[in-house]
């Protein structure tokens, strides 16, 4: 069997593949379905520092094409977390990542200072949440916005910082140079698309805002995501993690486009086993190519898979055509989501 | 609709009010999310696993579709359910009330409160004739039937046959309405009661808090926490 480990920011992950934030629980939830310890590592379910009890309502409705949820940040703050969950989290025997959020830079510089002490392993800060300073856009639209919180957390961060990225951004290869200019050690591509699901008729909300989550090939939802992590993969083909696919070779779509290792998220929901299910589909791809060896850190570049072993040539720099031509199909689909909701919108 | 399947892992054997996640279709095929069933009855001697559900929307239809010998995926046990060994130990008089599909879950938990040793009165109500009640007689000492047309049994709500103040305590499952009325009745007697909620849920383990449900204790996750909680601190 293939050799998955990959170094990634000075730490071996036992394999490429992560838990996705907010759909894994804080990884013990899963403890008794699968193999946790051939996982990369587990993002937590995405922390504020004094915690919140997240949206009223019904929380997740399902599209054609993937899950729209609203959940509201749900969590019992920074503390809770560390008394009473990160014990259970480093039992599961792989690397414990923190997803952390806040609505001020204060409130993420002390969160983040909290995670380091209690000696997390890697710190993914969810730049998605509204900063209340600039009336509720999120730090995630603007790169100057977002390199400042980075700068911030960078100074108190004492172990890898990844940022993960938000859809929304006005552009996501100046995101991608700004938070690294900001100090961030890798990028995680990206949060949910937003979406909006029509109530009316259903008291006491007409509308409700919901969260549009990924999923399944073939659907919108689920595309978006893969092409928009390509295009930023693009410009920053060393680091960063894609995330949401199904299946070992849509992870390795990915790991071509330049990421160091993937997040597998609302999949987790579909099939329980999809993490390991995925790593065990990436390692009989590695045995079917007979490479001994998983990829370095930086991933592939964009090799072709015969190419891909070889460690001769240098790194791509470019993607090559057919990860361009997904991307664009996969762009198309989002167009096609929002036709889709703007048919099934009553306003 | 009833469907049995074969469980054979002996260490986790469902118990009443548990569930389970069924999904037969395909990891990219819709509905996106496998459906939470409830365990209605559960054989330890053949392993014969079986789920009442009501066709109502692409998954159940899709569950309805399967033939003898097909199979499909099912996580679980998944949920808190009743602890009836504890029940039984603490309450004589045992009052079992479900209202339409909700009744599915009952069968295994008046099984086994029969079997540690209480015969719980049941009390159903449905829309328009009853249903499955057959397989409850054996373990029910008496079964108290309400129908909203009056076809079948009382014309009008379970709530109005239920005189909680003879039992202990109450056990229900239902529609949101009647297991509030039930919690009502109870409140003001001041007889426990456990209600076993149902909400939509993604994952079923109490990892996605899609069916978190804001209570008198704090949020809670009625997959995981639940589906059985104290009325009292569900319902105002």
């Amino acid at each position: 069997m293939a050799d998955l480990h990959v170094d990634f920011l000075g730490k071996r992950l036992a394999g490429p593949v992560i838990a996705a934030s907010g759909t894994f629980g804080f990884g013990p939830e899963y403890a008794g379905i699968e193999d946790l310890r051939v996982l990369g590592g587990i993002s937590g379910k995405g922390l504020t520092l004094n915690g919140q009890p997240g949206n009223e309502g019904e929380r997740l409705y399902e599209t054609p094409s993937g899950l729209m949820n609203s959940i509201g940040l749900q969590n019992p703050g920074v503390q809770h977390f560390i008394d009473h969950e990160l014990p259970a989290m480093r039992r599961c025997g792989t690397t414990v990542w923190a997803n952390l959020g806040g609505h001020t830079i204060e409130e993420n510089v002390e969160g983040v200072q909290m995670l380091c002490a209690a000696g997390v392993d890697f710190i993914e800060l969810n730049i998605s949440c509204p900063n209340v300073k600039q009336g509720g856009l999120a730090f995630g639209i603007r790169a100057a916005d977002a390199g400042e919180v980075v700068s911030a957390v960078r100074k108190v961060c004492t172990v890898p910082l990844i940022v993960k990225l938000s859809p929304q951004a006005e552009s996501i290869p100046e995101m991608c140079k700004a938070v690294e200019a900001a100090g961030a050690d890798a990028i995680s591509l990206c949060e949910h698309l937003p979406g909006v699901r029509d109530r009316s008729g259903k008291a006491p909300s007409r509308v409700q805002q919901h969260v549009c989550g990924p999923v399944r090939p073939g659907g919108a939802s689920h595309r978006p995501a893969h092409g928009l992590a390509g295009r930023g993969g693009r410009q920053h083909p060393r680091r960063g993690t894609g995330r949401h696919f199904l299946n070992g070779k849509d992870a390795l779509e990915f790991i071509m486009a330049g990421a160091a290792a993937v997040q597998v998220g609302t999949a987790n929901f579909l099939d329980p086993k999809a993490c390991t299910r995925i790593t065990n589909e990436i390692a009989q791809w590695m045995d079917a190519t007979a490479s001994r060896r998983w990829m370095r850190s930086e991933g592939a570049h964009g090799k072709s898979p015969a190419a891909f072993p070889s460690k001769t040539t240098p790194p791509y720099r470019y993607l090559p055509y057919c990860i361009y031509k997904i991307c664009y199909y996969k762009l198309n689909n989002i167009q096609e989501e929002r036709l889709w909701h703007a048919k099934h919108l009553k306003f | 609709m009833r469907l049995t399947v074969q469980w054979q892992d002996r260490s986790r054997e469902p118990h009443a009010g548990q569930f389970y996640m069924l999904r037969a279709w395909a990891a990219d095929a819709t509905p996106n999310l496998s459906r939470p069933i409830s365990v209605d009855d559960f054989d330890n001697q053949t392993g014969a696993l079986t789920f009442l559900y009501q066709v109502k929307g692409e998954g159940t239809h899709k569950l309805a579709a399967l033939k003898k010998d097909d199979t499909l995926t099912v996580t679980g046990p998944c949920g808190n359910g009743f602890d009836t060994a504890a029940l039984v130990g603490q309450y004589k008089r045992i009052a079992v009330v479900g209202g339409g599909i909700g009744t599915a879950p009952l069968l295994l938990l008046c099984k086994e409160l029969c079997r540690a040793g209480v015969r719980p009165d049941l009390f159903v109500g449905f829309r328009d004739t009853t249903y499955g009640m057959d397989c409850f007689v054996p373990w029910c000492r008496d079964i108290y039937a309400a129908t909203d047309s009056g076809k079948e049994g009382h014309h009008g709500l379970v709530t109005d046959l239920l005189d909680v103040s003879k039992y202990d305590i109450v056990l229900t499952c239902g529609p949101m309405v009647m297991m509030r009325g039930v919690a009502k009745l109870c409140a003001a007697a001041g007889v426990p009661c456990l209600a076993s909620l149902e909400k939509k849920m993604a994952c079923g383990l109490g990892a996605c808090l899609g069916c978190t449900c804001h209570t008198k204790i704090g949020p809670v996750t009625v997959c995981k926490d639940g589906p059985v909680f104290n009325a009292q601190e569900v319902f105002d």
